[in-house]
């Protein structure tokens, strides 16, 4: 087991290895989407109180709880790469800055189309949900910020790493604002005691778009690994092995 | 057409999907093109290291 890990988090081993995994996350990924897609816009029946516009839901929760967990990921590679000097974390946690960084501009922007016709407003200051999210997205720029101003890449990973586990503070407290402060936004919808305040032909969508979404991202995250391996290792004799072995073919 | 109204909610129902499609295609868009600068900048460097020697 310790082998495989090993392994695994050798950079050349892993840039061989990633391609072949991908489509084993991209493809189930994006079926799981068409179906969310399909069936949330067109199978789930109306919600009683805010009509077809619950339907954003769809894509609004996915993005939020991926916009969390991109930068839990980025904090814990971060935490293991300052820790171990693990060459991979650093990667891994510079890869999902930018993929983070979309899903959370994602999350606050469907969450401001949706609070338009439901709560009379774009955006409001004062919600806990709203601002702590806002803050994410910051936290997620300065990350990416702090990495490009610095030029040494061993410097970078540590500067950026220290930010990224402050950051996860706010973590907790975007997944909890809303049962600590008074807020707009609606409380928690599916991972409730006594079960999902929702219909199942509306569960299944919602269900299907977040498993969706995170075999998409985790897509997404493995290829932009690669491409952070291969420029962390640019000057190594693997690098150009492969560089003069692949004719131009990337 | 009625359907696609969603109850007078539609623009909002609509934008919001297409801007979740917007987003991914802008996510592949970027992984693309920083894996072939990246490419691109190493075989230059290999091309430029080749030459001096």
């Amino acid at each position: 087991m310790f082998k495989f890990f090993h392994m695994l988090a050798s950079p050349p081993h892993y840039y061989r290895l990633a391609p072949k995994i991908v489509p084993w996350f991209a493809i189930p990924g994006f079926l799981l989407i068409a179906y969310g897609v399909y069936a949330g816009l067109f199978v789930a029946p109306t919600d009683y109180q805010q009509g077809d516009a619950f339907r954003i839901i769809y894509v609004h929760v996915p993005a939020a709880y991926l916009s969390m967990m991109a930068y839990m990921i980025m904090a814990v590679s971060a935490g293991i790469g300052l820790v171990w000097r693990m060459k991979l974390a650093h990667a891994v946690a510079a890869g999902a800055a930018p993929l983070g960084a979309w899903f959370t501009f994602l999350a606050l922007a469907t969450g401001s189309i949706w609070g338009r016709p439901m709560w009379g407003t774009w955006w409001e200051w004062g919600d806990p949900r709203l601002t702590s999210e806002l803050i994410m997205l910051f936290l997620y720029f300065g990350y990416m910020a702090l990495r490009s101003a610095i030029d040494d890449t061993t410097k970078a990973d540590k500067a950026s790493a220290v930010l990224a586990l402050v950051g996860a503070v706010n973590v907790p407290v975007i997944h909890f604002s809303v049962e600590w402060w008074s807020s707009l936004h609606q409380g928690t919808t599916l991972l409730r005691k006594d079960g999902p305040a929702m219909d199942a032909d509306m569960v299944y969508p919602l269900l299907a778009m977040i498993l969706g979404y995170t075999l998409v991202f985790a897509g997404f995250l493995l290829r932009r690994v690669r491409t952070e391996v291969l420029y962390r290792e640019r000057r190594t004799q693997w690098v150009k092995d492969l560089i003069l072995s692949s004719g131009g073919r990337q | 057409m009625e359907g696609l109204s969603m109850g007078s909610y539609g623009s909002y129902v609509w934008a919001c999907f297409a801007l979740t499609a917007v987003v991914l295609v802008i996510c592949e868009w970027r992984l693309r093109l920083r894996q072939r600068r990246v490419y691109r900048d190493i075989e230059v460097r290999i091309k430029a290291l080749e030459g001096d020697q």
